[in-house]
């Protein structure tokens, strides 16, 4: 008889086991998520400490751009000011701003002087890096809550998310222009 | 891993003969892969990096090197930027070390940053950082020591049996009786100890290659463009400069096979990175970004299995972006990228520049003393 003892007290230990790794598990996911989150946040704001520097180093060359550089600090702003909002109000203020920076870079062409400009150059990989970072930010935040959903949803991790309360992650869903192709800049 | 189980076989079989008990054996053989494990952990990246006289750079000394290497970070989800050294050779190659993902390091030749333009530089940097990741530098180097562990054990068991004789291992283990059953395992034994150095490096090249190819799969979600990359690596196969400071012990770190050029067969067996071509084509291949479609296009190419199961499961859709706009003027952009280099490695040495009016750029040498320069060209005096 104590032989079966052993065995039922064996698979209980070995379920309990279980039960905590698939907890930490999510724990960890849930954690990689808010963190992805945050990432977000550090580059956008990268972004927003960018802009001044950038419009004041290309303002003396582009004296006729006025509209184009005021454009571009009023969506700066107002994309700045809605850091508070929802997920889907930054994000369509953020699209707006990059929106508003892609037609800056492509009236920026016609000024070659700018473009042989030191401090112009260094800030435009500044811009096109954070660029870069935003996405790749919002790339791992998608995938970080991809990888919660899928152990929140499947079995056998499901009946743990459900008794604990572990509910999934939003997508960060983008309708930004510059997700699209950006046209050609073709030279006459 | 077959390589573990190769080592505890070989240590089953030396104990039965030498000391009359297998498990014996085992821990003679256990002791030996601790004791050189534990050497390799902590001699570290830094053996690497000097052997290649690399130098370290940070954020201000090459932005455009930084950045790249920042957003692999972020899109890897790997939590410590790795320290980032610049090698400087004309050769275009690049490699990951270190312990894991906390005590990284990332080596780029100056070659690369010159010839690749931005694009393929991030999909080797993303090959890298997969590298980071996946822990690949410490699977290597547990792998490396099982094989030489393997190799020495079975080395000096061949050796003391080709002088003692079969008859005096037999003589030893006679408490079992049974002389048929004792013969078999016997030269069960011999042939173990025959083969096993062979299937043992066999095995290690299959790990390297294998870790390659999840490395570019890698490489392709990190940046969902896996055409940047497949065009990195066809720069690099169509490069004809030798790495100068390569050896054998370090060819597993690179990006692409340092020897190709040096009529060191790169496409058997032996050889510690896939085929240049076969990497192209599969990456090519891919119709999205995940694992999945890597998957695909591998078992397209190869008509193997790559990827466990469970690391395909519920990847979803990965949709590839689409290619950025051309530069407009290519030469241009290669001109800006090679004095952009040539400034980093110039800075990194000490050396301070100058602009003289006159056009030309003065470039003062650390060790200079005196506090003015004159310009070679026109003359003037400039402070330093």
């Amino acid at each position: 008889m104590t032989i079966a003892l052993w065995v039922i007290l064996g698979i209980i230990v070995l379920l309990v086991i279980i039960v905590i790794a698939m907890y930490n598990g999510l724990v960890r996911l849930r954690n990689q998520v808010k963190n992805a989150w945050a990432q977000i946040d550090v580059q956008l704001k990268r972004r927003y400490d960018l802009i001044p520097n950038l419009v004041n180093t290309v303002k003396g060359y582009m004296q006729h751009e006025r509209q184009t550089l005021e454009a571009v600090t009023n969506a700066r702003n107002l994309a700045q000011a809605g850091v508070g909002k929802g997920a889907a109000e930054r994000s369509k203020l953020e699209g707006e701003l990059s929106g508003a920076l892609a037609r800056l870079l492509v009236v920026v062409e016609n000024y070659p002087d700018l473009k042989a400009n030191q401090n112009f150059l260094a800030l435009q990989e500044e811009l096109t890096s954070t660029e870069n970072k935003i996405s790749f930010s919002r790339q791992y935040y998608n995938d970080s809550v991809l990888r919660y959903n899928n152990q929140t949803q499947m079995f056998p991790s499901n009946i743990m998310a459900g008794m604990f309360g572990f509910k999934g992650g939003e997508f960060f869903e983008v309708a930004a222009p510059e997700e699209k192709v950006a046209p050609k800049v073709s030279f006459p | 891993m077959g390589l573990g189980l190769l080592l505890l076989a070989v240590g089953y079989f030396l104990g039965l003969y030498f000391f009359g008990s297998p498990t014996g054996g085992l821990v003679i053989a256990l002791i030996v892969w601790a004791v050189m494990s534990l050497v390799a952990y902590f001699q570290g990246d830094s053996i690497f990096l000097a052997m290649s006289q690399a130098r370290k750079i940070g954020r201000d000394d090459f932005p455009r090197l930084y950045n790249l290497v920042e957003e692999m970070r972020i899109a890897s989800g790997l939590e410590k930027m790795p320290d980032i050294y610049i090698i400087d050779d004309p050769a275009l190659n690049a490699f990951a070390t270190g312990r894991g993902p906390n005590k990284a390091a990332l080596a780029v030749t100056s070659g690369l940053l010159q010839k690749l333009n931005r694009d393929e530089l991030q999909g080797v940097i993303g090959h890298e950082i997969a590298h980071i990741k996946n822990r690949d530098v410490l699977l290597m180097t547990m792998a490396g020591i099982l094989l030489g562990t393997i190799v020495i054990l079975a080395w000096y068991a061949t050796r003391i049996m080709f002088f003692s004789g079969m008859s005096g291992g037999g003589r030893r283990n006679s408490r079992s009786g049974g002389g048929q059953g004792q013969a078999i395992l016997v030269l069960v034994g011999v042939i173990l100890m025959i083969l096993a150095p062979i299937a043992a490096q066999l095995l290690y090249f299959a790990i390297s290659r294998r870790r390659e190819y999840l490395a570019d799969a890698s490489s392709a979600l990190y940046t969902r463009y896996p055409e940047g990359l497949a065009s990195a690596l066809q720069k690099l196969a169509t490069s004809d400069v030798q790495v100068r400071t390569a050896n054998k012990a370090t060819a597993p770190m690179y990006t692409i096979n340092p020897f190709q050029k040096r009529g060191m067969s790169v496409e058997n067996l032996t050889s510690t990175h896939p085929p240049i071509a076969e990497r192209v084509r599969i990456l090519r291949a891919m119709g999205g970004a995940s694992y999945a479609d890597y998957e695909r296009a591998y078992e397209q190419a190869k008509k193997q299995r790559l990827l466990p199961a469970s690391a395909l499961a519920a990847t979803g859709t990965v949709v590839m972006r689409a290619a950025r706009p051309e530069a407009v003027d290519e030469k241009v952009e290669k001109a800006a990228r090679v004095r952009e280099t040539s400034q980093a490695l110039w800075n990194l040495s000490g050396y301070r520049t100058i602009d003289c009016p006159c056009g030309a750029k003065l470039r003062v040498p650390p060790d200079h003393g005196g506090d003015t320069v004159k310009c070679p060209h026109c003359g003037r005096i400039h402070q330093v």
